[in-house]
């Protein structure tokens, strides 16, 4: 039951100022004018971060090699390596280094690509006073949101915790959860829980079900006044009675034991009760490869041939810079697949032929994000 | 000078490839019979592209489970692909953000 998160609630005041004037920008664009500009203008912000600049890419990657950054700025139009190849190498050596995109292309199509890639922010070169300022003020937040790492780290916590120390301390907040691709919400106002929602239950019905995941990652937002009260339970009736359900439903306990594709209870079978789903297969992460199946007569060949597509089509879209592949689905007349790669390795799921293409996809999301929790 | 630097500033060089967006079509060896992808699009590309898909579905018929369509999803591009009995027609369309 354990819930990962990047706590946003900042007290002001507490960043020491040695922290923040450690900041460290590289700024990258080919057009000379607009460094020397902006080397000047980012400097010259209250938390002072020491700014780099590189006319090329690069050199902008020979000096994030030599040295730790906390905030690339890179252009997107420029000769040789391009901002987009930039950002492909950054992204992937540096995972936890912020990226802005600043360009002067107006086109949606680039702003997809480098959201799809993992940027931060993108931004269209300033083109007046406004557009500047509103771009060094979140430059700003960015870099106090780096500096300020004592009350914005990483916590591993139940979710019953986490909501027993909001109401507790008689905070108003808004819980936001992630589990893969569910996301739920729960609003605690002057510590009562009020309402919560998923995508498809809302008030006690969400709360329980969101209550019944076991990990994923949650955010802690400000609190929204005058939220429209859904649940009038207390919220010690509501744990107690989620613990009760959990206990009931032997989910409150994470098995460590090995997934064994032939016992009734393994995940991998658990995954055979999404609707349409005929047989599932899983290739464990490296070194291990481990395969396992369930319903599958041909698990090595299928599994062989789930490998090399996603490797291929993975391969493809760092070619093409379309971004990190999501998802392979493949239709037939007689039965549907679906392969996702993951940190816990392969996934590739048999459907019957009846499903749409459309509900292929959204059900293997769901069954991803079940996996994976 | 100052004018002149203006108008033949990068703004109006575009180097950066746009995603391409289009269909074209490739015969049982690989070779690209029509295409309604930009010129500019290289066609070692469409080649290349062409080449894992067609391997997508010979992997599919070795692993016994034949497949006629593929779907394959990136955050900025949707590749989808028929087969043509060995051959195939492969569509990509970029995909822009959700709106909010």
């Amino acid at each position: 039951m354990a819930f990962k998160t990047v706590r946003r609630r900042i007290v002001k005041n507490m960043g020491s100022d040695a922290n923040i004037a450690r900041a460290k920008i590289m700024l990258v664009d080919d057009d000379q004018d607009f460094l020397e500009v902006y080397w000047e203008i980012l400097k010259g912000i209250p938390i002072a971060p020491e700014v780099h600049t590189a006319s090329t890419g690069a050199r902008a990657l020979a000096l994030l090699e030599s040295e730790p950054f906390n905030l690339l700025i890179v252009d997107l139009n420029m000769p040789k390596m391009d901002g987009l190849q930039v950002i492909a190498i950054a992204r992937r050596k540096y995972p936890r280094l912020r990226i802005v995109v600043w360009t002067a292309i107006a086109d949606e199509q680039f702003r997809a690509r480098a959201y799809g890639m993992g940027v931060d922010q993108y931004w269209q070169k300033p083109g007046s006073d406004d557009d500047r300022k509103h771009f060094i003020e979140s430059i700003e937040t960015l870099l106090q949101h780096e500096a300020q790492g004592g009350f914005r780290g990483v916590q591993s916590k139940s979710l019953v915790d986490l909501i027993q120390l909001e109401c507790l301390s008689q905070n108003s907040t808004l819980l936001r959860i992630s589990n893969g691709t569910l996301n739920g919400k729960i609003w605690i106002e002057s510590g009562e829980v009020v309402d919560a929602e998923t995508s498809d239950l809302k008030g006690e019905a969400a709360f329980r079900a969101i209550l019944g995941w076991k990990a994923g990652n949650f955010e802690l937002l400000p609190g929204v006044d005058g939220r429209e009260r859904t649940i009038f339970s207390s919220y010690h009736a509501l744990l107690l009675e989620v613990a009760q359900a959990l206990d009931e439903a032997g989910g409150g306990v994470t098995p460590l034991t090995p997934i064994d594709p032939d016992a009734p209870t393994s995940p991998l079978m658990a995954l055979t009760r999404f609707s349409g789903v005929q047989w599932v297969l899983s290739v464990g992460a490296a070194p291990k490869f481990n395969v396992q199946s369930w319903g599958l007569e041909t698990p090595d060949q299928v599994s062989d041939w789930a490998t090399e597509s996603l490797k291929s089509f993975a391969e493809l879209g760092d070619k093409l810079q379309a971004g990190p592949l999501q998802q392979i689905t493949a239709m037939s007349a007689s039965n549907h697949v679906a392969f996702a790669d993951s940190i816990k390795g392969e996934l590739c799921v048999g459907f019957r032929s009846t499903l749409k293409s459309d509900e292929v996809r959204e059900s293997m999301r769901n069954i991803l994000a079940k996996w994976l929790s | 000078m100052a004018v002149l630097k203006k108008f033949f500033s990068k703004g109006n060089r575009m180097r950066l490839t746009k995603l391409p967006s289009g269909a074209f079509a490739l015969d049982r060896d690989g070779h690209v019979i029509v295409s309604t992808l930009p010129g500019s699009f290289p066609e070692a590309q469409m080649r290349e592209i062409g080449q894992r898909v067609l391997e997508f579905f010979r992997g599919a018929q070795t692993a016994q489970v034949p497949m006629q369509e593929l779907n394959v999803y990136y955050p900025s591009l949707k590749l989808t692909a028929r087969n043509l009995r060995g051959g195939a027609i492969i569509f990509l369309a970029p995909q822009s953000l959700p709106k909010n």
